[in-house]
C-alpha cells in the first residue's frame, strides 16, 4: 500500500493510503474530538463534531475523510473551533442535560466534550436555555434488563450498528425525519415487544446515557439493610478481570481479592464465587455431552450459559432448541443451590435468603426473571447487578477499592478452578468442558491442558480433539452474527460438529453488556490475556478435580445428570414469538 | 429565441409524437466509439444541470473506467426543489429526447440498466413515459444490441416517495434500494459502487436532454450559444411575481433584468423587484438593484452565487423578507432527513430566532447567534441539503442586514 505524506497542524505525517485524518492525527498525538466514531465500527460521520480544516474555507469530518497526498490539515483554526462549538451546542440544544442525575455522569463522551470546550452558560451561548427542546419519546422501562432514555440520545447510530451487524438482531433503526428522527425499535415498539436479546451491546457502545441496564442497586441496598434477610452474593468469572478498570487498574488486571473484600464491606453476609457453579456447569454439561454422544442423541450439542444467546436462539432459531444443552447457566445453578443446598446446610429458610449476582451481563437480569428460574414463585436469583453497578455501589459506599486488602471467597462455594476462570472468555467453556470430558471418557490424564485453537478473537473457531477413538469436532462462535452462521448449518442438518460453544457477546463475557463502558477490541484483548493468566496460576485447572464439587455430589446431587441434578440444575426453552 | 436542448414550442404545446423517428443524435452516437462520444460532450463544455455543475464530459469519462456486468445509469427526475419545474416540462414535452440522451450516455459508459427516478408528484406522466419507452423498444433503440452497437440497455421508471432529500444522489440510491432516503458516506463513490454497490452514473433530466442535443447538432452548434466559459443554453424555471412564469430555454449571458423583463414580461402589477432567489429554495438572494448580472457560471461565481438548477424566483417589494426566510427555513426543517446534527437541530433553532425577529423581540445574542448557527450548518452538515439550508438566510444577512435586523420594530 502506498504511503501518503501530509501535514497536520504543520507536523509532517506519513501514513498508508486509506488512513483517515482522525487516525493520522492520533499518530502525532493530536486528539480530535469525536462522538459517533467508535474504533471497532464503521464510519458514520453523522455527529459532525470531528471537523478539521482541509483547505481554504473548507471543513471535513476527520473520522470519514481519508488522507490525500500533500494535504494540509488544521485541527484548531478559528473556523474549526467555532464550528465544533456550534455543533456541540446544537447537540446540547436537544439534550436533557441533567448530568448529576445521569447514569453516565463521569463516564460520558458528551460530557467529556463539554468539559473540553468549557461549555458554560456564562460563555457566549448559541442556543439560549429557552430554546432547548427535549421532545423525545418516553423512556422505555418495560423490560427487566435494558432502559432506553430517549432524551439522552444523540442519534449517533452506534447501537444500531452493533445490534444489526454484530448481534444480527436488527432491533434498532433510525425512524422519521428531521427533528423527529429517533433511534428506536421498528414501529416505535418497546424493546419488550421485539426479539431483543438483552445482550446490552447497545449500552456498551452508547457514548451517552441513552441506553443502560435497569438498575437493581436499590433492591440490593434494601436487602442488605433488612435484618431478616441473609444476603448472599456471587461474582461471575469475567467481573474480577474488568472491575479494576473502574478504579484505575489496567484492563486485564485480576482484582478478585479486592472485589471479595469490597463486597464484605458492603454488608453481604456471604461472598461466593460463580466460578464454583461454572465448574458444576462443566460437570453437568460434560456428562450431557457424553450421554448425547454415546447414546446417539441430538448433536451437535450447543452450550447454554449465555442468556443473550438463549434469547437470540429462542427468537431467531427455535429450530435448534433440541440441540441446546439443558444445563442452566452458572448464575442460575448458583441461585438454585443458594436456596436449596445452602439453605439446608445453613438451616436458613429459602424465603429468608436473598441471592444477588454480580454479572458482566445485562441479559442475566432478564434470565433471573424468567418463569423457568423461579421456585414456588420465588426467584432463584433475586437481584442481578452488572459490573458497572457494582462499581457504583462501591463508590457510593466510599470504599477505597484500590487499597483494599485481598480476601478469600466464603465456602462452600469458594474453591474454584482454572477451568471456571476461563468461562469469561470466548472458547473458555469449550476448553473447560474438553478438559473434563477427555479425562472422564478416557480415564487418562490430558497430555496438553491448553486448547489454544479455541482461544482468541477470531469470530468462529473450529478444531477437533481425539478422545479415545472418537474425533470430537468442535466450534466456538461469539457475537450473534457469528452464531447465526453456525446455526444455519445446524438448522439445515449440515453441521459437522459434535459440540458448539456460543457466547452472545464478542470476546465472550469479558465483552458483556454489563462491563465497564467503552469496551473496545484492544481492551477486550487485555481482559482475555488476564483471564488466561489467572487460569495458568490456579492450583486446580479442571472442574472435576474441584474437591467441593465432588463433595456437593456426595452430599446432595448424587451424581452428574442425576434426577435431583436434573430437577435443580437443568431447564428447558421455548420459541419466542412477537 | 431558438431552442436547441428542449423541444418546447413557443406556445408550450406538445410536439406530436406520431412522427416518431429515431433521432439523428442517437444514430450518430451509435457510429462513434465511447471515447469519441465522451470527447464530444467534453468539448461542448456541458456542466451538470442538477445543481452541482460538475463537467459532464469528465463525469462520463470517470464512469467509463468502471466496467461491470451490471452498470446503472440513472436519470434524476426527483426535482424537489421548490420553484423548479423545468425537468417536468422536459419530460412532458420531450421525454424522447431525455431517454435518447440516456441511451447515448449508456453507449459512452457501457451501462446496462437505466432508471428514471421520477418524483412522486409527477406520476401523472408515467403512462405517457411508458408509452414512449415501449415505442423505443419496438424501434430497437432500447433492449438487446441497440443499433448493432452490442449494447444491451433498457430503461425502467422508479417512482420516488416525495422527499426532497431523495434528489441527492446517494439518498436517491438508498431510496431505490428500499431504504430510508438518507445520504451515504463517501467513499465508496457512486461511480464505482452506487446502486446495489454496482457502478452507477447519475445525471439530471436536463443534462441528458442536452447530451442528446449536442450529439444531434454537434458540439460546435451548441457552443455557438452562451459565453466562452458557459457555453450553450440553459433551461430556467421562472416563477414568482412575474407576468409570464414558465420554463424557458435561454442562451447563457442574458442578464437577470432581461430575463425578468423580456421573458417574464415584467413584474406583476408593475411593482419593483425586491430580490430574486437563484437555483431554488436552497439558493442565495440577489437584490433588485443588482439585476444587471449576466446569467453565467462565471458571473455568478464572482458574487459567490451558485446557479443550482437554474430556477429564478422573482420576489416583489411587497414581500416581507423575514416571512420569506421563515418559509424557507420551515421547508428545510420539514425536509431534513435527520441524520446529522447541524441540519437536524439547526433548522429548528433558526426558526426560533426568526420567530423572535418577526416579532421584533430578538435579543442582542440572537443577532450574533443566528449567523453562527447558519454557518455551523453550512460548514458542518453532512450533505448538500443541510449545507445549503441557510444559504438564503446568510445571503440576506450579507446583502441586506438592515432589512432583517429591525429590533424593536413591530412587524408581521
Ligand atoms: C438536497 C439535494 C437535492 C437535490 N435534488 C436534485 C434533483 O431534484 N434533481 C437533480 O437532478 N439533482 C438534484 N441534486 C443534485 C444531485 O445530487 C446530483 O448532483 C445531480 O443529480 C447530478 O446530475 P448532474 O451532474 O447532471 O447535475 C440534489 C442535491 C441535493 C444535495
Ligand atoms: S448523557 Fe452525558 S451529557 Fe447527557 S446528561 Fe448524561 S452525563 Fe450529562
Ligand atoms: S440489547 Fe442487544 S439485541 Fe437488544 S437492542 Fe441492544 S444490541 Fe440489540
Ligand atoms: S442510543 Fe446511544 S448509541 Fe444509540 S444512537 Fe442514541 S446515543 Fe447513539
Ligand atoms: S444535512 Fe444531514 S440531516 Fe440534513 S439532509 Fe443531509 S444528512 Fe440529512
Ligand atoms: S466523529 Fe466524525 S462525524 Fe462523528
Amino acid at each position: 500500500m502506498r504511503n501518503i505524506k501530509l501535514t497536520i497542524d504543520n507536523q509532517v505525517v506519513v501514513v498508508p493510503e486509506g488512513t483517515t485524518i482522525l487516525e493520522a492525527a492520533k499518530k502525532v498525538n493530536i486528539k480530535i474530538p469525536t462522538l459517533c466514531h467508535h474504533p471497532d465500527q464503521k464510519i458514520k460521520a453523522n455527529c459532525r463534531i470531528c471537523l478539521v480544516e482541509t483547505g481554504d474555507d473548507n471543513l471535513d469530518t476527520a473520522c470519514s475523510t481519508f488522507v490525500r497526498e500533500g494535504m494540509k490539515v488544521n485541527t484548531k483554526s478559528k473556523l474549526v473551533r467555532e464550528t465544533q462549538l456550534g455543533v456541540l451546542e446544537l447537540i446540547l440544544a436537544n439534550h436533557d442535560q441533567d448530568c448529576l442525575k445521569c447514569v453516565r455522569n463521569g463516564h460520558c463522551e458528551l460530557q467529556d466534550l463539554c468539559e473540553k470546550f468549557s461549555i458554560s452558560r456564562d460563555d457566549i451561548e448559541i442556543i439560549p436555555p429557552h430554546d432547548i427542546v427535549i421532545d423525545s419519546k418516553a423512556m422505555d422501562l418495560l423490560n427487566p434488563a435494558i432502559v432506553r432514555d430517549y432524551s439522552k440520545c444523540i442519534k449517533c447510530n452506534r447501537c444500531v450498528e452493533v445490534c444489526r451487524e454484530v448481534q444480527d438482531a436488527s432491533i434498532l433503526a433510525g425512524a422519521f425525519r428531521s427533528t423527529d428522527y429517533t433511534v428506536q425499535p421498528a414501529y416505535g415498539k418497546t424493546l419488550s415487544q421485539t426479539l431483543c436479546t438483552y445482550c446490552g451491546q447497545c449500552a456498551v457502545v452508547c457514548p451517552v446515557g441513552a441506553i443502560y441496564e435497569k438498575s437493581e442497586i436499590q433492591q440490593v441496598w434494601d436487602a442488605i439493610d433488612n435484618p431478616n434477610l441473609h444476603v448472599v452474593v456471587q461474582v461471575a468469572p469475567a467481573v474480577r478481570i474488568s472491575i479494576g478498570e473502574e478504579f484505575g487498574f489496567k484492563p486485564g488486571t485480576a482484582v478478585t481479592g479486592k472485589t471479595v473484600s469490597a463486597l464484605r464491606r458492603l454488608g453481604f453476609d456471604q461472598v461466593f464465587d460463580t466460578n464454583f457453579t461454572a465448574d458444576l456447569t462443566i460437570i453437568e454439561e460434560g456428562y450431557e455431552l457424553i450421554d448425547r454422544i454415546s447414546n446417539h442423541k441430538t448433536l451437535p450439542m450447543i452450550t447454554s450459559c449465555s442468556p443473550g444467546w438463549i434469547n437470540y436462539m429462542e427468537g431467531f432459531f427455535p429450530e435448534v432448541i433440541d440441540h441446546v444443552s439443558t444445563c442452566k447457566s452458572p448464575q442460575q445453578m448458583f441461585g438454585t443451590l443458594s436456596k436449596t443446598y445452602y439453605s439446608k446446610t445453613r438451616g436458613i429458610h429459602p424465603s429468608k435468603i436473598y441471592s444477588v449476582s454480580i454479572m458482566p451481563c445485562t441479559a442475566k437480569k432478564f434470565e433471573a426473571k424468567r418463569d423457568e428460574m423461579m421456585t414456588n414463585g420465588i426467584p432463584d436469583v433475586d437481584a442481578v447487578l452488572t459490573t458497572r453497578e457494582l462499581a457504583k455501589l462501591i463508590k457510593t459506599a466510599g470504599i477505597d477499592f484500590a487499597n483494599l486488602k485481598d480476601e478469600e471467597f466464603d465456602n462452600p462455594f469458594g474453591i474454584t478452578t482454572g477451568a471456571a476462570a476461563i468461562f469469561g472468555a470466548t472458547g473458555g467453556v469449550m476448553e473447560a468442558a474438553l478438559r473434563t470430558v477427555y479425562e472422564v471418557l478416557t480415564d487418562k490424564e490430558l497430555p496438553e491442558i491448553n486448547f489454544y485453537d479455541v482461544r482468541g478473537m477470531e469470530g468462529i473457531k473450529e478444531s477437533s480433539v481425539k478422545i479415545g477413538d472418537l474425533e470430537v469436532k468442535i466450534a466456538v462462535a461469539h457475537g450473534l452474527s457469528n452464531a447465526r452462521k453456525l446455526m444455519e448449518q445446524v438448522k439445515d442438518g449440515k453441521s459437522p460438529y459434535h459440540f458448539i460453544e456460543i457466547m452472545s457477546c464478542l470476546g465472550g463475557c469479558i465483552g458483556g453488556g454489563g462491563q465497564p463502558i467503552c469496551t473496545e477490541k484492544c481492551i477486550k484483548d487485555q481482559r482475555i490475556s488476564g483471564i488466561y493468566y489467572m487460569d495458568q496460576n490456579m492450583p486446580i485447572r479442571k472442574s472435576h478435580e474441584n474437591p467441593y464439587i465432588q463433595k456437593l455430589y456426595e452430599d446432595f446431587l448424587v451424581e452428574p445428570n442425576s434426577h435431583v441434578a436434573h430437577e435443580l440444575l437443568h431447564t428447558h426453552y421455548s420459541a419466542r414469538h412477537l | 429565441m431558438k431552442r436547441i436542448v428542449s423541444f418546447i414550442t413557443e406556445n408550450f404545446e406538445k410536439e406530436v409524437l406520431e412522427s416518431f423517428e429515431i433521432s439523428s443524435g442517437l444514430l450518430r452516437a451509435s457510429n462513434m466509439t465511447e471515447d469519441e462520444i465522451i470527447e464530444e460532450i467534453s468539448l461542448s463544455g456541458l456542466k451538470g444541470r442538477g445543481g452541482a455543475a460538475y463537467p459532464t464530459g469528465k463525469k462520463l469519462a470517470q464512469s467509463a473506467v468502471f466496467k461491470s456486468d451490471v452498470k446503472y445509469l440513472i436519470c434524476n427526475a426527483d426535482e424537489g426543489e421548490p420553484g423548479t419545474f423545468k425537468d417536468r416540462d422536459l419530460l412532458k414535452y420531450d421525454a424522447l429526447g431525455v431517454f435518447e440522451g440516456m441511451v447515448i450516455s449508456a453507449l459512452a459508459v457501457r451501462a446496462t440498466d437505466g432508471i428514471l427516478y421520477l418524483r412522486e408528484e409527477y406520476s401523472f406522466l408515467i403512462d405517457e413515459l411508458e408509452n414512449i419507452l415501449s415505442q423505443m423498444r419496438s424501434k430497437k433503440i432500447l433492449g438487446h444490441n441497440i443499433l448493432d452497437t452490442g449494447l444491451n440497455f433498457d430503461i425502467s421508471i422508479f417512482s420516488g416517495a416525495g422527499a426532497y432529500i431523495c434528489g441527492e444522489g446517494t439518498s436517491l440510491i438508498e431510496s431505490i434500494e428500499g431504504k430510508p432516503g438518507r445520504p451515504r458516506n463517501k467513499p465508496p463513490y457512486t461511480k464505482e459502487q452506487g446502486l446495489f454497490m454496482k457502478p452507477t452514473l447519475l445525471n439530471n433530466v436536463e443534462t441528458y436532454a442536452a447530451i442528446n442535443a449536442i450529439m444531434k447538432n454537434g458540439y460546435e452548434e451548441f457552443i455557438k450559444y452562451g459565453t466562452e466559459k458557459s457555453p450553450g443554453t440553459k433551461l430556467i424555471s421562472l416563477c414568482g411575481n412575474v407576468n409570464s412564469p414558465g420554463t424557458y430555454e435561454i442562451p447563457f449571458g442574458v442578464t437577470l433584468k432581461e430575463i425578468i423583463e423580456k421573458i417574464g414580461n415584467g413584474v406583476k402589477n408593475e411593482r419593483n423587484v425586491k430580490f430574486v432567489q437563484i437555483g431554488g429554495i436552497s439558493g442565495p438572494l440577489i437584490l433588485g438593484k443588482n439585476l444587471d448580472i449576466p446569467f453565467t457560471y462565471e458571473d455568478f461565481d464572482k458574487i459567490d452565487v451558485s446557479m443550482g438548477s437554474g430556477a429564478i424566483l422573482v420576489v416583489d417589494d411587497q414581500t416581507d423578507i423575514l416571512d420569506f426566510l421563515d418559509a424557507v427555513q420551515a421547508f428545510f426543517k420539514h425536509e431534513s432527513c435527520g441524520k446529522c446534527t447541524p441540519c437536524r437541530e439547526g433548522n429548528r433553532q433558526l426558526l426560533n430566532v426568526l420567530a423572535r425577529m418577526r416579532k421584533g423581540i430578538e435579543t442582542e445574542s440572537d443577532i450574533v447567534n443566528i449567523e453562527r448557527i447558519a454557518k455551523t450548518m453550512k460548514y458542518a452538515s453532512f450533505c448538500g441539503l443541510g449545507q445549503t439550508a441557510p444559504t438564503a438566510l446568510l445571503s440576506a444577512i450579507k446583502n441586506c442586514p438592515e432589512e432583517i435586523f429591525r429590533r424593536g420594530e413591530q412587524h408581521a
